[in-house]
């Protein structure tokens, strides 16, 4: 249940459990969202001592490198958090701002991966070299994507309040997007603890 | 109520409108539910012929009438159709139609997420029949059809496999289906959780609107992993990716493992529908309240959990070993005991009422028996060493066509017969009904029940033809005797259909005497359902404000005039109510965003190039949606 009761939003408390119904469906969509990538990330479990020729993980792995981008996602959340913050304030420009470096934060976070990408491709990675490949490119391609749908939203929003479309009536818009946007990035924490840091004994 | 958020639209005018274009802008729940239920039929035909087909092939030895190739195809496609094609949106198309009616609501939480769902379902089913003539070489005689079963066991559904274009149709045909699934499993539980009426409680809600819920739930949770598995067989057969390629080191289980996961629910997402139809219909022609409402209700719910648990009972012969096989043994037969529970409850409703013994209550008991039946079947091969014996034969097929035809499409089937007055304000005719049961009751039984014996005697199913002198001849023959039966009950069903759509006896608002919220409007329900929202006091609240108990506890008519004065009961219904109540505006974007889905699988197949076109197609929809002047969903 969300902590604040932002102004402007007053018929959500119309519906029976008191929450809008586009909050309760992103949650439900999060929910299943867990079940996407929970299949994902246990292919590649499965897999992760299956390969028969390398690369293997760790001969590709760069950890120090993938923690900051990992870092780099992580404080996008705080931006998030503080462009909420702003249009329920009612600082439109003080959201956009946020809402702009979120989106940078996303874009940073996606230039890591395609530079990893890159790199693991130049050391003969790919989807059909083995396992690992297959299922490495496909888990964090599949959270690139969703980081890029998150991208793109954050954009359209910041694009609809110039335009004038997105008010300070529309917070939850913005909470909506948060709730996304967090949501992401939680699913890379789990993968880049179960994928990159925790490696098999 | 919430479905007045965001709709600035007078809909009053918008929604009497008819025409193809007003079909293909609609988004009210009832259109969409009536598109739904249609489109169903149609595939039901194709499904139906696919049937026929493969009833002709194995009526005698040494068939000719297809050859092995064609055979495949015509299972597969015949598997996926009824499953995906013919059920799910038979009985998503019911709870379009009844779930805002019941709860008193003015329509689903996000109606153009609805007429979303809709448009992608037909465009996946379009697309995967597509495949038969567009998969391989039609103008050679070849049918391009998937040829994997509906199951697509991969590895056997990789390349070197499964040559050909088929089983891509297949995979992104269901990856379409399942998008549509989802979109709709959301929006039903937040109309139930969100939307209900005052007074409705969860512990009010019509039978229907419970086993409707617990099956959106089983939607969004089993279609991203069915989802996830067709994307690694896309990535697998498109990119050269290795999840199912065992020489890389891929594990041949791993789909089953995925495949069963969503399939097992998946199954009750098929069955869960029709249990909440039959709850509907028999307490209705009992004339009695359904017998133990709470307990009906709850071990619905625990079908909905335990069907996680049960996945590897279509697996004890891969080598799980015998912990693994015992403990999936035990979970699965813990599963019919709920479902036991309603069998018992559903005949503790009938039991001392006066039942009416119309089409609607004839279908449910012929569910009730038949389903019990496929039920028992179900139990025998959660029995490890007993499975053995039956895995890949023909008793598997009879169990579940016992469940899923006698069970899940004999419900549908009595509420196609209960709400059809409803819809069309018109009565289907009792008499050709009562036809039609009778035809797919006897059909049915001389259908499946010998193949239970063709089974226990050892036919192996997806065989395409056996050899003589095996003893299988008489029982096949019966059985495709009894397929015909079948088909000519559902002609019966088409014309009594298509007549009682024009010349149907007029039904009223109420015909059955019913008990739930939707009798209490006129039929067919104006576009806004309820002039005014009902206020709900107790469970089958139209009933309570039509009956009051006396002293013996025998239901006695309310006075006319008594229970009216709230203004919503349908005889007090007038014909310009409703100008002042604001419906949201039709949109051709959920088209548009949904039309994006089928192009893109094109361009997957035949050109990369039109994977973009299709992603614009969808993002111009999706944007078109959100900036339209309705907002709210």
């Amino acid at each position: 249940m969300a902590m604040h009761a932002p102004a402007g939003e007053s018929h959500a408390l119309d519906t029976n459990t008191g929450l809008d119904n586009r909050k309760l469906l992103m949650w439900l969509f999060l929910a299943s969202e867990c079940l996407f990538f929970g299949s994902f990330i246990a292919a590649f479990l499965l897999y992760r001592d299956r390969n028969v020729v390398g690369p293997y993980p760790e001969d590709l792995y760069d950890i120090p490198f993938t923690s900051v981008s990992s870092f780099v996602l992580l404080m996008s959340s705080l931006t998030m958090v503080l462009a909420l913050a702003a249009i329920q304030r009612g600082n439109l420009q003080a959201m956009r701002v946020w809402l702009i470096a979120t989106a940078l934060l996303g874009i940073s976070f996606l230039s890591g991966q395609a530079f990893e990408f890159t790199e693991f491709w130049n050391e003969g990675l790919s989807l059909d070299q083995n396992l690992f490949g297959t299922t490495f490119f496909v888990l964090t391609g599949f959270h690139g994507a969703h980081v890029s749908v998150g991208v793109l939203i954050l954009l359209s929003l910041v694009d609809a309040s110039w335009r004038g479309k997105l008010t300070t009536d529309h917070s939850l818009a913005v909470e909506l997007a948060g709730l996304y946007w967090h949501f992401v990035d939680i699913v890379w924490i789990v993968i880049f603890t179960l994928i990159y840091l925790i490696q098999p004994a | 109520m919430a479905v007045s958020a965001g709709t600035i639209q007078h809909g009053a005018t918008e929604h009497s409108e008819s025409g193809l274009w007003s079909w293909l802008t609609t988004v009210d729940h009832k259109r969409i539910g009536i598109l739904y239920c249609v489109s169903a039929l149609v595939f039901f035909l194709v499904g139906g012929i696919e049937a026929l087909l493969i009833r002709i092939q194995l009526a005698q030895p040494n068939g000719t009438f297809l050859d092995q190739d064609s055979y495949n195809r015509i299972f597969t496609m015949h598997g996926t159709t009824m499953i995906f094609l013919v059920i799910m949106p038979l009985s998503t198309g019911f709870i379009n139609l009844l779930l805002p009616l019941m709860i008193g609501a003015r329509d689903v939480a996000f109606p153009r997420l609805n007429a979303f769902s809709y448009w992608a379902f037909l465009f996946g089913g379009i697309f995967l029949n597509a495949s038969f003539f567009t998969g391989g070489n039609i103008f050679e005689g070849e049918l391009g059809a998937p040829d994997g079963g509906w199951f697509g066991y991969a590895p056997l559904t990789l390349n070197q496999y499964s040559p050909g274009d088929g089983i891509n149709y297949w995979m992104l045909g269901l990856q379409i289906l399942g998008i549509a699934t989802m979109a709709g499993g959301f929006n039903f539980i937040v109309t139930t959780l969100n939307m209900r009426a005052p007074g409705m409680s969860l512990l009010r809600m019509p039978l229907f609107v419970w086993m409707a819920l617990v099956t959106s739930f089983l939607m969004i949770f089993a279609m991203p992993i069915i989802a996830v598995a067709l994307f690694q067989l896309t990535f697998d057969r498109i990119f050269d990716a290795n999840f199912f390629n065992p020489a890389a080191g891929a594990s041949p289980l791993l789909w089953q493992h995925m495949f069963w996961l969503f399939g097992h629910p998946e199954v009750y997402i098929l069955i869960l529908p029709a249990f909440g139809i039959v709850s509907e219909v028999l307490p209705v022609f009992s004339r009695k309240p359904l017998f133990g409402y709470p307990f009906v209700v709850f071990s619905g719910v625990a079908i909905g959990f335990m069907s996680w648990g049960v996945w590897a009972h279509h697996m004890y012969t891969v080598g799980l070993g015998s912990i693994a096989n015992s403990a999936f043994g035990i979970s699965t037969i813990l599963i019919a005991v709920p479902t036991g529970v309603k069998i018992f409850n559903w005949m503790g409703t009938m039991w001392g009422g006066s039942i009416s013994f119309k089409t609607p209550v004839m279908f449910c008991l012929g569910f009730i028996t038949m389903f019990t039946i496929g039920g028992l079947t179900g139990v025998t091969h959660s029995m490890v060493p007993s499975d053995y014996q039956q895995q890949d034969t023909y008793y598997i097929v009879a169990h579940f066509h016992q469940v899923l035809f006698g069970g899940a499409l004999f419900g549908l089937f009595a509420g196609v017969y209960y709400w059809f007055p409803k819809f069309t304000g018109r009565m289907l005719s009792e008499t050709w009904g009562q036809v039609h049961f009778w035809l797919m009751f006897i059909g049915f039984n001389l259908t499946f029940q010998p193949m239970m014996i063709l089974g226990l005697m050892g036919m192996p199913r997806r065989i395409s033809s056996y050899p003589e002198d095996y003893g299988w001849d008489l029982w096949n023959m019966i059985a495709t005797l009894g397929a015909f039966t079948i088909a000519l009950g559902i002609l019966v069903f088409l014309i009594n259909f298509i007549m009682s759509i024009r010349n149907g006896e007029e039904s009223g608002p109420d015909p059955w005497d019913g008990r739930t919220l939707e009798w209490s409007i006129p039929s067919p329900p104006p576009h806004y359902n309820f002039a005014k929202i009902p206020v709900v006091h107790s469970i089958d609240e139209f009933w309570h404000r039509k009956y009051v108990e006396d002293s013996k506890g025998i239901p006695v008519p309310v006075p006319k005039g008594a229970a009216i004065a709230t203004g919503d009961h349908g005889d007090g219904h007038e014909e310009d109510e409703g100008h002042d109540i604001h419906m949201p505006a039709p949109s051709y974007m959920p088209l548009i965003a949904a039309a994006g889905l089928p192009i893109v699988a094109i361009g997957l197949l035949y050109a990369y190039p039109l994977i973009a076109v299709g992603a614009i197609v969808g993002l111009v929809g999706l944007y078109g949606w959100v900036l339209e002047p309705v907002g709210g969903d």
